[in-house]
């Protein structure tokens, strides 16, 4: 079997195995991505693991994406909920790979962890809820992992700024060091946009 | 009689056994290490942020401080993710050249692994040895690219130059007198691939040279065998890859399982350990050693025989030659609109991985179709490595854990990104 009817072949067992769990699911650039619905992801997960025709042994990574200014250059509005989870994984002993994909909404950004089946999910898990604001169920252990002791706010999000709010410095009088407002200007130096397919002939 | 409890030391983030900046809290049992718990982003840059801000080719410079001792893997995985969007192929002399600098790059980084790992438990020597030779390969890199660390040499689409045809030389100096420059000039008289090609007739010499020193050297035995066990299957669910997991036994290597580029067309070895311990993953590293010098030698053969392009034609993503540029109006209008807002990456998400020298280094990328990337998320071995350090550690003695953060090969920049 070449390697697309081998994806093609995965694609369909998903759909078997977990029915209504499935909301889409694609094959593009050689890689399958299926968008799973919230409730559900947790179960599937433990199919995909242990199940003797997935086997997908190890979890490669797990990080937020946060798609509220996703085309916008291109004047088009983003409808679906804002945040999403997306997990690559791998199996080792078939050689496939296989991407998930959960959609959250802002008010409760909240998914099931899979941190008791891949052990690995652990430090991914904490990351994804340090820069994105992430919450995941059933988590031991959610302290932030990449920013500051005390840091505020959830740096990755498309509205929080690329300089940030507050600088640090140390304060001669104090003795000590001291946080204020940031006093760099915002600048870009090449536009962001977005060219129509075939643009320049 | 006496009450004992447990007590909670402090380890780094200054400390030089912690490769950078690792902050360890660990609680200890007397000696024994009952939970260790890192604490890292001490480095961290937001690259990942930073990279949404610019055109994708600004960012490739980003990759090389990664994992800042094997720079051009890192730009490799970035590139690739780029090109698999855009559908780019690349011509096959540049993907040897990216094979041959991916293996040099391996080299580069198992020696400052040996020679970090050695001095951290003991073995002085290996790090005044090891530095001896990542000398000549960063002549290399300097050779192709301009700069021995970051270099910046792949682009989507090739790489950035093809080989130089003349290695350069050392001159005189008030440090150096004629006589020594012509001795330090030996093997330098010819191109790069030559220069390439001395190194690869030494290297295994020096590697049996580390291997007399260490492999069988009862101290270096004590503290590596049993240190750090790790199953098969455990090292699996913790997301283990590179020489990590096939220092446990599992035959894993994307060279193989996935070939990228044109490692399907060369022939080399897989090392695997059997027990997983640090003993095992320091075998499988010295092993590297030499299937990496293997192959580097079958590029050098290619490369002298085949000559051609090194980048694709096409000038939506590749800036045109200088010279088209005095006469030609358009090849002005391609640079003009290169280098002031980019190329256009379609609508999309990928996911491109190496076998990076650590594990396997991966970036995924999606874009929403404009000239910059709208996130990119890099999959950075060390950082599920260090995540088992708790687990790794449990039950060992203070100095092991020296030698495990050895031989988890942890890089800061690549952990904190």
């Amino acid at each position: 079997m070449t390697k697309s009817e081998r994806l093609q072949a995965l694609q369909r067992r998903i759909g078997e195995a977990a029915g209504d769990a499935v909301l889409t699911s694609s094959i593009e650039l050689g890689e399958l991505t299926v968008d799973l619905a919230v409730e559900e992801l947790h179960e599937t997960c433990k199919k995909l693991h242990s199940g003797e025709n997935f086997a997908f042994d190890t979890l490669i990574d797990v990080c937020g994406v946060d798609y509220l200014d996703y085309r916008k250059e291109a004047g088009e509005e983003w409808t679906q909920p804002r945040f999403a989870v997306v997990y690559h994984l791998l199996s080792t002993s078939r050689n496939q790979r296989l991407r998930l994909r959960v959609f959250v909404e802002e008010s409760s950004p909240m998914v099931d962890s899979v941190i008791d089946i891949w052990k690995s999910a652990d430090w991914f898990e904490r990351e994804a809820f340090d820069l994105y604001g992430i919450l995941f169920k059933g988590h031991p252990d959610l302290r932030r992992i990449l920013t500051d002791y005390g840091f505020v706010g959830h740096p990755f999000r498309k509205d929080f700024p690329l300089s940030g709010h507050v600088e640090m410095r140390y304060d001669e009088e104090k003795g000590r060091v001291v946080y204020q407002p940031v006093s760099i200007e915002p600048r870009v130096l090449v536009p962001r946009v977005i060219r129509e397919e075939g643009y320049g002939g | 009689m006496a009450e004992i409890h447990n007590y909670t030391l402090n380890f780094g983030p200054q400390h030089p056994a912690a490769h950078g900046v690792l902050r360890l809290v660990l609680e200890m049992d007397g000696e024994v290490i009952q939970r260790a718990d890192p604490h890292i982003g001490l480095l961290h840059r937001a690259t990942e942020k930073l990279a949404e801000s610019k055109p994708y080719n600004q960012s490739i410079g980003y990759m090389d401080r990664l994992d800042y001792v094997s720079m051009m893997s890192n730009e490799h995985a970035y590139v690739l993710a780029i090109e698999k969007m855009l559908g780019v192929d690349v011509p096959l002399r540049a993907q040897y050249i990216r094979v041959m600098f991916d293996e040099i790059t391996r080299i580069l980084n198992h020696l400052l692994w040996l020679a970090g790992h050695g001095l951290d438990i003991g073995a002085m020597t290996m790090f005044l040895y090891c530095f001896r030779e990542r000398e000549d390969l960063m002549d290399i890199y300097e050779a192709v690219s301009g700069a021995r660390l970051h270099a910046t040499y792949y682009r989507p689409g090739g790489v950035y130059r093809d080989l130089p045809d003349r290695m350069p030389q050392y001159e005189p100096s008030k440090w150096h007198n004629q006589k020594e420059v012509d001795r330090m000039n030996e093997n330098r008289q010819g191109s790069v691939l030559d220069f390439i090609w001395d190194f690869t007739e030494r290297f295994p010499a020096h590697v049996d040279e580390y291997e007399t020193l260490l492999t069988d050297n009862r101290i270096w035995k004590q503290r590596t065998v049993g240190i750090g066990v790790v199953s098969p299957e455990r090292a699996k669910n913790l997301g283990f890859t590179g020489p990590m997991l096939r220092g446990s036994g599992v035959e894993w290597d994307l060279r193989k399982k996935q070939p990228y580029e044109v490692y399907d067309r060369l022939d080399f070895d897989i090392p695997v350990g059997t027990n997983g311990d640090t003993y095992d993953r320091y075998l499988v590293r010295m092993e590297e050693f030499r299937q990496s010098n293997r192959i580097i030698r079958q590029c050098v053969e290619w490369l002298r025989n085949n000559h051609g392009a090194v980048m694709v034609e096409d000038h939506k993503i590749v800036p045109p030659r200088r010279e088209a540029m005095k006469h030609d109006m358009e090849a002005l209008i391609h640079h003009f609109k290169l280098f002031t807002e980019g190329f256009c990456v379609p609508e999309g998400q990928a996911y491109a991985a190496v076998e990076h020298p650590k594990g396997e280094f991966g970036i995924y990328l999606v874009s929403d179709g404009a000239n910059k990337p709208y996130r990119v998320k890099i999959r950075a071995p060390g950082f599920a490595h260090l995540s088992a350090l708790d687990e790794m550690s449990n039950g060992h003695m203070l100095a092991d854990v020296v030698a495990i953060i050895g031989t988890q090969d942890i890089v800061f920049g690549e952990v904190d990104r």
